[in-house]
């Protein structure tokens, strides 16, 4: 069977630009999460958001980096974002495709939660009040969620398959491992993938606020506002960002002596088939078990989990239920760093892939900050609160649900030199 | 007067495309030299139809290829 690994990472979010703003941060146990910045939040229940930092220095996001200032007014800025995540995989990845060939076996595989909310927001107001005529020919490819993968193919010639997936908050992670099943089947050689999001305006906020998700009693101290198992967690906070990873075939990535960050041994993929956003059912546990099972691995190996764990009072439980059910009496450490970022929404799952790699790089476990006073169920479960902990981790394993009741699982497994 | 007009419709271009004064000469074609794209364009009489309070039919705009035909045109109708 054709192995797939990755060969090159890229992340941007509340905690910064680039991976190793990112990790610098995470290992601090920084939180990325403030008042929110982008418009007048007085009105409204919840206040807290998790902002990409933007700038010239480094560890913040120069959208001029990416886009010329007129490139820039013809895409959402999720789209920005993506773009700005799938350059620096490009980059890392230190490998251009140059033939026909090389360039038809390289693909991209992109998604978005919501994708352009904004855009579509400022065009309906646009019709309504200057009319028809005068809305901006851009309207509508400036928010389509797979113009990510459009743009990022025309930048860098990329000609394999092009798709997006849109699984709310499961599309980062179903980005990533349907990406690396064209690879398994031999459609592509190397695939660029990964998600992105930018809802934080005041229908998304709004929005989700109305279906009482996010956290509202911490809006004075947004450091504190997200706290996965803590018992007075009340939501979580939305955060914006994208992550993205070069996915290669084993062989070609060995053939050109490339730096392997860790190979893709599991991917699961259920539904909970329960209700539209709660959780529940058995769709956590099952992609979980998929994941190790395609890995052919026991419990016991895995060394650590990046949780979905949100910090809804709900979510977290039921992932921490299933999560027991199938590592109980293993020395497994789990961490939600959602605690750090907020809630990426659709880019989650690709940003906290980003992660989970790095953790197994640097065998450094993020911890999850703010878990002051645990769940009780939680006992003997070492959630890693607060700080990071050094621990020497082989396989690990990245969880994320999406509203639908959609999951997706991923599990890495470190390559070690085989030269 | 003409001077002005074709000096508005020069900045705008300038602000639209990112491209450099220099190179919005009156010969110069929209998506030949000025790296121009259909959605640009369609975007460009936009710009053009409220700055000179116009209205610049489809059948029209088809017909601009250059800065000059923007100018020419617009001289007519104002």
């Amino acid at each position: 069977m054709r192995r797939v690994v990755v060969t090159g990472i890229g992340v941007l979010s509340p905690l910064g630009y680039g991976h190793k703003a990112n990790w610098e941060a995470l290992v601090k146990g920084q939180s990325g999460l403030s008042k929110i910045r982008s418009f007048d939040p007085t009105d409204y229940v919840s206040q807290v958001a998790g902002h990409v930092p933007v700038g010239r220095e480094i560890g913040q996001f120069n959208p001029d980096e990416i886009l010329s200032p007129k490139e820039q007014r013809h895409v959402d800025p999720f789209i920005l974002y993506g773009m700005a995540a799938g350059q620096q995989a490009v980059q890392d990845l230190n490998w251009l495709p140059e033939t026909e060939e090389e360039k038809n076996r390289f693909g991209v595989y992109f998604g978005s939660g919501v994708g352009g909310l904004m855009g579509i927001i400022n065009s309906g107001k646009s019709v309504e009040t200057v009319g028809p005529r005068r809305l901006t020919p851009f309207a509508i490819p400036s928010i389509l969620i797979n113009l990510i993968g459009g743009h990022l193919s025309i930048k860098y010639g990329l000609q394999g398959p092009n798709i997006a997936c849109a699984t709310a908050c499961a599309t980062g992670s179903h980005a990533i491992g349907e990406a690396a099943r064209l690879i398994r089947d031999d459609r592509a050689d190397i695939m660029l993938a990964g998600s992105s999001e930018a809802a934080i305006c005041p229908v998304g906020i709004a929005g989700f606020s109305q279906m009482r998700a996010l956290s509202n009693h911490f809006n004075e101290t947004p450091q504190k506002a997200s706290r996965p198992w803590d018992k007075e967690r009340d939501g979580f906070v939305m955060a914006e960002g994208a992550g993205a990873v070069v996915l290669e075939e084993y062989e070609h990535a060995k053939k050109r002596g490339a730096k392997i960050y860790g190979e893709l041994v599991g991917y699961g993929l259920t539904a909970d088939a329960y209700h539209f956003t709660a959780p529940g059912g058995t769709g956590a546990k099952r992609a979980i078990l998929q994941a190790l099972k395609e890995a052919d691995i026991t419990p016991d190996q895995v060394d650590y989990i990046n949780a979905h764990g949100t910090s809804t009072p709900m979510g977290d439980l039921v992932e921490f239920k299933a999560v027991k059910e199938i590592f109980d009496g293993t020395n497994v450490a789990m961490s939600s760093t959602k605690s750090m970022t907020g809630h990426m929404l659709g880019a989650a799952g690709s940003a906290e892939a980003v992660y989970t790699l790095l953790a197994m790089q640097n065998n450094v476990l993020p911890p999850t900050i703010n878990l002051d006073n645990p769940e009780e169920e939680t006992a003997g479960f070492n959630l890693v609160p607060h700080k990071a902990q050094e621990k020497q981790v082989t396989y690990a394993l990245s969880n994320s649900f999406g509203f639908g009741g959609t999951n997706a699982t991923l599990l890495f497994k470190k390559v070690l030199n085989e030269t | 007067m003409s001077e002005n007009i074709a000096e508005r419709v020069k900045k705008i271009i300038v602000e639209h495309l990112g491209v450099e004064a220099d190179k919005v000469q009156d010969n110069a074609n929209f998506i030949d030299d000025l790296g121009a794209d259909s959605l640009d364009t369609v975007e460009l009489v936009m710009a053009f139809e409220e700055e000179f309070g116009c209205s610049i039919p489809d059948d029209a705009a088809e017909k601009i290829r250059t800065v000059k035909d923007v100018i020419d045109y617009i001289q007519k109708q104002v």
